[in-house]
């Protein structure tokens, strides 16, 4: 078990690693954050100055080795805008980040879960046929489309709820059902076939003719079996509680970390972009790790160590 | 003599096609019942449908008495009472038959509780008990152990300890030794025999295996193309079946003794549900075939006591 997890564990820094390194390179191929940050008639005096303060007059691989120096040591660097802690500047955005993406992943698995299950008891009838139609056309829509109808609707003509900003919860509910609904169209339609898959096998028949009422069956046998397949599919879904909003957060003007990130992109504010690509690889590797453990949990063909 | 089980007309449509055409037969208490047949010619979704555990879509028509009461189509609270009650089924392969992640002690105790009202120690004493009856080696500590660490005869037996536990009047048998090795199916299948024997249960075996019937069973029903075509006491049935089908599986057995010779088969295939043939289904197979076959479906008759077939050539 111990070795396991430590194996998983260097496989997890490994990840982060890989997801950091592409992150610098791509990064600084793509466009010079100096001239950005300054304006683009800047005496090339400063241009040259604001380089050097900052290391971008070095060769790429030494940029690469102090950077990679820098972290392991837990800096992670500062904003070239305003010159303040990455990591506090991301920090900050991270609960209006939350605020939407908890109770939208709360959304995904109080509908996707039942509904999948329903429609896969209910195979070919009506309900899982409409089950299956908003499940495809939940996934199909992209959110900002999603994002932008709900906002001409509640917004715009009935003028119910506020089209972006943060001010009250009330401006938080739209991005919320923006999120959820596209999230729990995925998990219905993942649970439903697990649901099926589960329902053909011959275990199910064995509970059936051992007398087990039909409803327990669903409990006791079908559920626990198909549970294993729909856990990997909801730690993507945990995994993505940090960065998983960014579009939902531009049509909303929400400002959370995707938000940030959309900005520091435009701006080539390295250190930011960086901190923010870290902590999402750092979040789905954890949700990972976690996926990998409750597997252990609910097949016993998978828990290492044999029998009891 | 009461019958203990009656099928009486029972056939199963799957959309269009009718698999199983009008199935009667009836179990005396105690008896054990071979029914045989090969692959897909309905001796299996027979009993299926019998004890209702066919899919929604699957259209079952007929009856099923169950000491004269009818429980065809009877409600689901009904037949959960029955199933694994008094009468329990296992299955063909074992290692997919039981639920992989659950323990095993746990889902003969599910069993204990739906038909006996065991609960705790007094469920886990008796599923040990069980355990012990069918033969499984240090049977305290599988309780704890799950499928997948088990051998597919060991999980045969704990779908038996499974099927015992509501101490059922009828035990069916869907082809249980199909899925192991040889040495294991004689364990398996004297192991059926022997509780048959103590606890006077009748048996239902059903097998595309000749001689795994021949070894277990008193009577032999044998089905083709969804129809029963022989029906006759074991022991007359092995020295002389009378259907041209049932021969051609004896002729088909390789002999024990004498010098070796090629394998004996029936030509041609078994026809499609959807295509049956007009008449006799097994006429474009039959040696014996005449005009007269392909007028119409042969009628089930006697030919002895207790000896029915349905074939209008073979002579009373």
């Amino acid at each position: 078990m111990l070795r396991f997890l430590l194996l998983r564990l260097a496989r997890a820094l490994l990840t982060i690693a890989l997801v950091v390194s592409f992150a610098f390179v791509v990064l600084r191929l793509s466009g010079d954050p100096a001239l950005l940050i300054m304006s683009v008639d800047a005496p090339p005096e400063a241009v040259a100055a604001f380089r050097k303060a900052w290391g971008l007059d070095e060769p790429l691989w030494r940029q690469y080795l102090s950077y990679f120096g820098a972290i392991a040591s837990g800096d992670l660097g500062r904003s070239m805008r305003d010159g303040r802690d990455a990591i506090v500047l991301v920090g900050e955005r991270i609960p209006a980040t939350l605020a939407l993406t908890v109770p939208a992943l709360l959304i995904k698995l109080g509908l996707g879960i039942p509904a999948g299950v329903y429609a896969a008891l209910h195979r070919n009838s009506w309900a899982d046929r409409l089950v299956m139609f908003l499940a495809v056309a939940g996934f199909t829509v992209p959110s900002f489309v999603l994002g932008l109808l709900l906002v001409l609707v509640f917004a715009v003509q009935l003028g119910w709820l506020p089209s972006g900003g943060q001010d009250s919860w009330r401006h938080a509910v739209l991005p919320i059902i923006t999120l959820g609904v596209g999230g729990a169209a995925v998990l219905a339609r993942f649970t439903r076939s697990a649901m099926l898959e589960v329902l053909g096998q011959s275990y199910i028949r064995t509970a059936s003719a051992k007398g087990v009422p039909w409803a327990q069956v669903v409990r006791g046998h079908a559920l626990p079996n198909a549970a294993i397949p729909t856990v990997t599919i909801i730690g993507f879904m945990v995994g993505s509680l940090i960065a998983g909003a960014v579009v939902v957060e531009s049509v909303f003007s929400w400002p959370g970390v995707g938000r940030l990130l959309v900005v520091a992109v435009a701006n080539r504010d390295l250190a930011v972009v960086q901190c923010i690509l870290l902590l999402v690889a750092a979040t789905m590797v954890t949700a990972n790790l976690v996926v990998d453990l409750l597997y252990g949990a609910l097949d016993p063909r998978l828990r290492r160590g044999g029998s009891r | 003599m009461t019958p203990l089980l009656r099928l009486a007309g029972l056939s199963v449509a799957f959309g269009g096609a009718t698999v199983v055409h009008g199935i009667d037969i009836a179990i005396a208490p105690g008896e054990a019942l071979g029914m045989v047949g090969e692959s897909g010619c309905g001796k299996s979704v027979t009993w299926l449908a019998a004890l209702g555990l066919l899919p929604a879509k699957a259209r079952v028509g007929g009856s099923v008495k169950l000491g004269g009461e009818e429980i065809l189509h009877a409600a689901p609270a009904r037949l959960d009472r029955v199933r694994g009650g008094r009468v329990a089924m296992i299955f063909q392969d074992p290692a997919s038959a039981l639920n992989p992640v659950h323990r095993l002690g746990r889902q003969v105790q599910e069993a204990l509780r739906l038909h006996r009202g065991l609960t705790g120690n007094a469920a886990r004493a008796e599923a040990k008990r069980l355990f012990d009856l069918v033969g499984i080696p240090d049977a305290a500590r599988r309780l704890d152990a799950f499928p997948h660490e088990l051998s597919g005869g060991q999980n045969q037996r704990v779908m038996i300890a499974m099927a015992l536990a509501g101490q059922p009047e009828l035990l069916v048998a869907d082809e249980p030794t199909t899925a192991l090795d040889v040495t294991i199916q004689a364990q398996i299948l004297d192991l059926l025999q022997a509780l048959r024997r103590e606890l006077g249960m009748a048996l239902v075996l059903i097998s595309h295996d000749l001689g795994v019937v021949a070894e277990v069973c008193d009577r032999v029903a044998v089905m083709y193309a969804g129809r029963l075509v022989e029906e006759a006491p074991a022991a007359r049935f092995f020295a002389s079946p009378r259907h041209p089908y049932a021969q051609g599986l004896m002729a088909a057995l390789p002999p024990l003794d004498g010098p070796r010779a090629p394998l004996l088969a029936i030509p041609g295939g078994v026809p499609e549900p959807g295509a049956l043939p007009p008449g006799c289904s097994f006429a474009p197979r039959c040696p014996q075939r005449d005009a007269a076959c392909e007028a119409g479906v042969p009628m089930l008759r006697p030919v002895a006591a207790g000896h029915d077939i349905r074939c209008i050539r073979s002579a009373a």
